[in-house]
């Protein structure tokens, strides 16, 4: 179902549901993947890390190790270069001790070793056969722990930033964001209905099915050469280089295809550890994370404590809001508070409010990107106390949010002006969809939410290949994580006006095309795409003075349309891609552009949701039954692709609402490391995601652009929690809104 | 580690007594794990899949034999077994996924030692008898006197199970098997509950088994909600006591599947859901006893 | 260190590798075999990636020990085609955009497979219970769902 806001101009690719480019080497398990790579001579690494989730390392005793059967090498942070001696910036020398811990270890799973070995069982022994000596230190595991008074401290140096005067004493609170705007005690006074609560939401992990894996080959002149899947070979590339000291340009990155990122494939964690190896041993070396490693030490956003107290007038008129958050970072700065402090409220047009946030440390990994970083949370509080101030005032939910809706010329909430943006049309397709007015059944229920994300834009770079014959190769350096290839191949064949089959899209290694941020941040097909676009119309620009220069005419008498040039008087017969290419010896050599570019505006995206539930009240069992996603894509280049991603993202969000948490024991040690303890969705879990994508064009980018990878992972949460309680009539405050919370609940509310 | 693939019994027994310590195996979807998570080391792997009456599903006169290592799949698609034994056929049916159901077996499910074995209590309750073999010659034993811990059987370093022998369903009988998980697939039981009923003529009950999986160390029986019910007829006042007998009998722990509140709490719902459910296939087999 | 020989007919070929006894068949296909088709999501049998059929069987490869399939039948991914003629499950999944990253897909597909093998014409809810012990991060199985029942559609009707 697709709510088209602004027609089709009269694409012929763009819009359109090709095979992608890539699906069959994936169906047919032909495709490379990160742990794929197999090199002559290539030896098995095994990482060895802490059990305790905060000790110092008193000693690593390696010798026995060294002399197992099989091993060629072992490393430990002695092996790498202490960027706090030679200058290195504070977010350097966290990655760098991230990567492997050099005094302290922060969390369960930290990396104080590595090494390799003949075969995979030999390096398991003998990364079992490494000593390690720790004094154990008191621990903290969450927001409330770690701000407590006299908490143990991770880091001695850590004074929060963001607070004037700088404190006087460290503290496990790295920063402090606040955005504020009017006067909230006036607010509040205006206000008929305050609904003032507070959340709690856990760690949950990005999930993606293909653990971290790399292979290294270094050769002795201090070249290196990394296969690895992730969302950004050059950002491997500059991270791997950094952590080992030595210049980027002399790695070489080759980005495998990626099996799954969210976000959490953003951040090095095991190929500086290759690099390492490989230069000790003189061979390829190859490592790749084990499922309970990829739990314990990569991954997973926040958990977090957020209070909210907002007011409504009985008219329906937000009138103040007051936020306060703490998110946890894991065991280095950088939680994605920020983030959630410029997102929390962004949906709404509020006079008064005050957000704070903070930054805050504590004994647990340290957090990765994870779709939308930072917003999700922040909107299952929000949108939950949206939901009980419509109850409040009796309105519709969604008119509610109708009403104060941020529109073009909106101040953000964090800041600038909105331009043309897509958040009530999404509402809309929602209270038009059928299923908004469907009957219910016994012990169900039914929720709305909605949730805002920016989207980046960043630097990308794309060349253009004409052959001879006419095809062309379109060569991007940003990973393809969920299918953009294929919009970068539609654009280019709207561009070219040349058949989509033949084209050809590359993901090509940092040797061979221009700078690529990473993928993320919804980016791709809006900026690598619009990098695509400016090559092709280079190109297409230089196919008419090549067309003109034939003629003898001027280069403006002559047209690109259909594939193929044009005189515009038609004295001329035409010249199609495919006679340029063949004749382009003649007419100036190959036909070839590149384009760089740091993107020129991006679009914001909104998505509003509904979800049916079904609860058990016996049980506390909540079955979501229905789902309706609408989105504003902006422009849906390859809509298959795009109700993927707005599939993706609720299904993701459905099980952080329900299932997804870390849970620790007292002493930090993770208990559920496994996908049978970690539970993400299941195909029965789930119904089929009904999906409505709404088109309301970015101005900034030539198709409209808006990127779709992100937002629809913000409302589910809160869509589930709202249902939750029409079913039940139990407000559930804490994630995930397992079996027995609710059955706790429900418990609470018969007494 | 080595790898035995033993072709009788008197070969595994050999190659277990002969062994520091050895590992049978039928499926291995536990044993995998635990020798990944280093749980386990075993010198040796004894593949008890080799040995034809490990594989065997025949129904007899007065019981089925089903062999100790027969993949769960093979068992609840057999439709005979399966309609006399729905309870048992549908718990063997929830041993994870179909990849785990052609490889799980009774014998692997039970020897684990889970308490929250889903085959266990089904069995239980259906009064099922384990043949072991051993070095020292064959014994048969109740199932229920398998487990003695969790992770501890009562079986010597050199027995292992070689089939179950399950006596045929007597008239007027039904069993039914029912979990908590919090996905629909793919979970282990917070709560499982296996139950057997017998109604008479009138439509009482003559006859009852209520067995708790994953709530204690071993399965529980609950003596209390079975005296419940025989001799009555099922009723809403009966199930309430039958509910509360089972929330009673828990011996729960909290971890990370659930609190020791939640699991008694469900064990009673539970419980009463899985008599009726018993009760109404007591009604439909052979006759109308209502 | 020895490793013990084993022959099975893998994909139709007759093929004999070298493994370790304690290994597993998961890394014997993939490191010994080159069949990197089939994929490590977990090791431990809960996400289904190696999935294939071990004498006509769906079994996740990593559940099992390297010299259990001596003498066996395994089909993998890689033998789903029949030569360049792709698998009805595979055009399907193909046309209807029912792989995101694709590191499951080679599971999914055999664990279909292994379902309209028995059962042609599946309802929505045997398809999404029969592939419950496979795990997607992307795509919220919606559309490979949806693939499953149009492969299916279009083998009856063949």
């Amino acid at each position: 179902m697709m709510a088209v806001i602004e027609e089709n101009p009269g694409y012929k690719w763009v819009g359109t549901r090709p095979i992608r480019p890539d699906g069959l080497e994936k169906i047919t398990g032909k495709a490379q993947f990160g742990a794929d790579s197999i090199l002559p001579g290539m030896l098995y690494g095994s990482v060895v890390r802490s059990p305790h989730a905060h000790a110092r390392i008193l000693s690593i005793d390696m010798s026995v190790a060294k002399s197992m059967p099989g091993v060629k090498a072992v490393i430990t942070s002695a092996d790498f270069p202490d960027l706090a001696l030679n200058g290195g910036s504070a977010g350097d020398i966290d990655m760098s001790n991230n990567v492997m811990a050099r005094a302290k270890v922060l969390y369960e799973g930290h990396v104080v070793a590595a090494v390799a070995a003949n075969t995979r069982e030999q390096a398991k022994a003998a990364a079992d056969a490494v000593i390690v000596n720790y004094e154990v230190l008191p621990h903290v595991l969450t927001v409330d722990e770690a701000m407590a008074d006299n908490a143990p401290l991770l880091h001695d140096g850590m004074y929060t930033k963001g607070i004037d005067p700088k404190p006087e004493k460290p503290s496990n609170v790295a920063s402090r964001v606040v955005h504020e705007r009017g006067d909230l005690d006036k607010g509040f006074a205006e206000a008929d209905l305050v609904i003032e609560r507070e959340y709690t939401t856990k760690p949950v992990h990005q999930g993606y099915i293909e653990p971290h894996a790399a292979v290294a080959d270094a050769n002795s002149d201090g070249r290196a050469h990394i296969w690895c899947s992730s969302q950004g070979h050059f950002q491997m590339r500059a991270h791997t280089a950094t952590v080992l000291g030595v210049s980027p340009g002399t790695i070489k990155v080759t980005a495998a295809e990626i099996g799954g990122g969210f976000g959490g494939k953003t951040v090095v964690y095991l190929e500086p550890l290759a690099v390492r190896l490989s230069q000790r041993a003189g061979r390829p070396v190859k490592l790749v994370m084990d499922r309970d490693e990829v739990f314990r030490a990569s991954g997973p956003t926040s958990g977090t404590r957020i209070k909210v107290k907002m007011g409504v007038t009985n008219e329906g008129q937000l009138t103040a809001a007051d936020v306060w958050m703490g998110y946890e970072a894991g065991a280095f700065s950088g939680s994605p508070v920020g983030a959630a402090g410029m997102t929390v409220i962004a949906c709404y047009d509020i006079p008064n409010f005050f957000v704070e946030g903070f930054d805050v440390v504590v004994n647990k990994p340290r957090v990765a990107a994870y779709r939308a970083p930072g917003a999700p949370m922040a909107a299952f509080a929000v949108e939950t106390v949206m939901d009980e101030l419509a109850r409040g005032i009796n309105i519709d939910p969604i008119d509610l949010r109708l009403q104060n809706a941020v529109v073009e010329g909106t101040q953000a909430s964090y800041g600038p002006k909105f331009p043309r943006i897509g958040f009530v049309e999404t509402l809309e397709a929602i209270k038009n969809h059928p299923q908004y007015t469907a009957e219910l059944g016994p012990n169900q229920g039914r929720g709305v939410a909605a949730g805002f994300w920016f989207n980046a834009g960043m630097n990308s770079s794309a060349t253009v290949h004409i052959n001879e014959n006419g095809t062309a190769t379109v060569v991007v350096g940003s990973p393809d994580i969920g299918g953009s290839r294929q919009s970068m191949a539609l654009m280019a064949a709207e561009e070219l006006g040349i058949s989509y089959e033949n084209i050809k899209p590359v993901v090509a290694d940092t040797e061979t095309v221009g700078f690529n941020d990473v993928t993320g941040g919804s980016r791709v097909t809006l900026a690598t795409g619009a990098a695509v676009v400016d090559a092709c119309r280079v190109i297409t620009a230089d196919l008419r003075a090549r067309a003109a220069k034939t003629w003898d005419v001027e280069i403006d008498d002559v047209e690109w349309v259909d594939g193929q040039a044009q005189h515009v008087d038609g004295s001329q017969p035409p010249l199609s891609l495919a006679d340029l290419a063949g004749k382009s010896g003649r007419t100036g050599g190959p036909i070839s552009a590149t384009a760089s570019l740091n993107a020129r505006g991006v679009g914001a995206a909104f998505s509003t949701q509904l979800c049916d539930v079904e609860v058990d009240p016996e049980t506390g069992i909540t079955r979501v039954i229905r789902y309706v996603s609408a989105q504003d894509a902006g422009r849906a280049i390859s809509p298959a692709y795009v109700e993927g991603q707005m599939q993706g993202g609720v299904a993701q969000g459905i099980g952080w609402a329900l299932n997804e948490e870390y849970i620790h024991n007292s002493s930090g040690v993770m208990e559920n490391a496994s996908f049978l303890d970690y539970r993400i969705p299941v195909a029965s879990d789930l119904p089929m995601i009904d999906t409505v994508i709404v088109e309301v064009p970015n101005p900034a980018h030539p198709y409209g652009v808006r990127g779709v990878g992100e937002v629809g992972i913000v409302p589910p949460m809160a869509a589930v929690a709202n249902a939750i309680s029409d079913a039940a009539g139990v407000r559930m405050k804490d994630l995930p809104m397992s079996p027995v919370k609710l059955l706790e609940a429900l418990n609470e509310k018969g007494k | 580690m080595k790898y035995a693939s033993p072709s009788s019994v008197e070969e595994a027994t050999g190659v277990l007594a002969g062994a520091l310590s050895a590992q049978v195996f039928a499926g291995a979807t536990d044993v995998v794990p635990q020798i990944r998570a280093g749980r386990k080391q075993p010198e040796i792997l004894v593949d008890l899949k080799g040995i034809k009456e490990l594989l065997n599903v025949s129904n007899e006169a007065t019981h089925w034999r089903v062999g100790a290592a027969t993949p769960t799949a093979r068992l609840t698609e057999n439709s005979d077994f399966s309609s006399e034994f729905p309870g048992l056929s549908e718990a063997a049916g929830l041993i994870g996924s179909d990849q785990i159901q052609n490889r799980s077996s009774l014998g692997g499910n039970l020897c684990n030692g889970s308490p929250a074995a889903d085959s266990v209590p089904a069995m239980v309750v259906n009064g099922v008898r384990a043949v072991v073999a051993g070095g020292s010659g064959s014994r048969t034993v109740p199932v229920s006197e398998i487990v003695t811990g969790p992770g501890k059987t009562s079986l010597a370093d050199d027995e292992f199970i070689v089939e179950f022998e399950i006596d045929h369903m007597p008239a007027h009988t039904g069993d039914a098997y029912l979990r908590l998980i919090p996905r629909t697939e793919m979970d282990i039981a917070v709560v499982g509950v296996g139950v057997r009923v017998t109604l008479d003529d009138v439509g009482m009950v003559s006859a009852a088994d209520i067995v708790l999986g994953a709530v204690a160390p071993t399965v529980v029986r609950v003596p209390e909600a079975e005296a419940a019910l025989v001799g009555n007829q099922i009723n809403d006042e009966i199930l309430a006591t039958v509910s509360a007998a089972a929330s009673e009998a828990c011996n729960p722990i909290d971890d990370k599947r659930g609190t020791i509140a939640y699991r008694k709490q469900v064990a009673g719902v539970l419980a009463k859901r899985a008599v009726l459910l018993a009760a109404e296939r007591a009604a439909e087999r052979n006759g109308d006893a209502k | 260190m020895s490793r013990r020989h084993i022959t099975a007919t893998i994909n139709g070929d007759e093929v004999d590798f070298l493994a370790e006894e304690g290994s597993s068949l998961l890394n014997a296909l993939r490191d010994e075999v080159g069949l990197t088709g089939v994929k490590e999501g977990c090791g431990t049998g809960d996400c289904g990636s190696c999935s294939v059929l071990l004498n006509d069987y769906l079994t996740c490869a990593c559940l099992v020990f390297a010299p259990e399939v001596e003498g066996g039948t395994i089909v993998t991914v890689e033998g789903l085609a029949n030569g360049g003629e792709l698998h009805p499950l595979q055009q399907c999944f193909l046309e209807g955009a029912a792989l995101q990253c694709g590191i499951c897909t080679p599971g999914f597909l055999m664990a279909a497979k292994a379902l309209l093998d028995r059962n042609p014409n599946p309802t929505e809810t045997e398809i999404r219970y029969a592939l419950a012990g496979n795990l997607c991060r992307c795509t919220g199985y919606d559309k490979i769902v949806r693939a499953v029942q149009e492969a299916a559609s279009q083998i009856r009707e063949a």
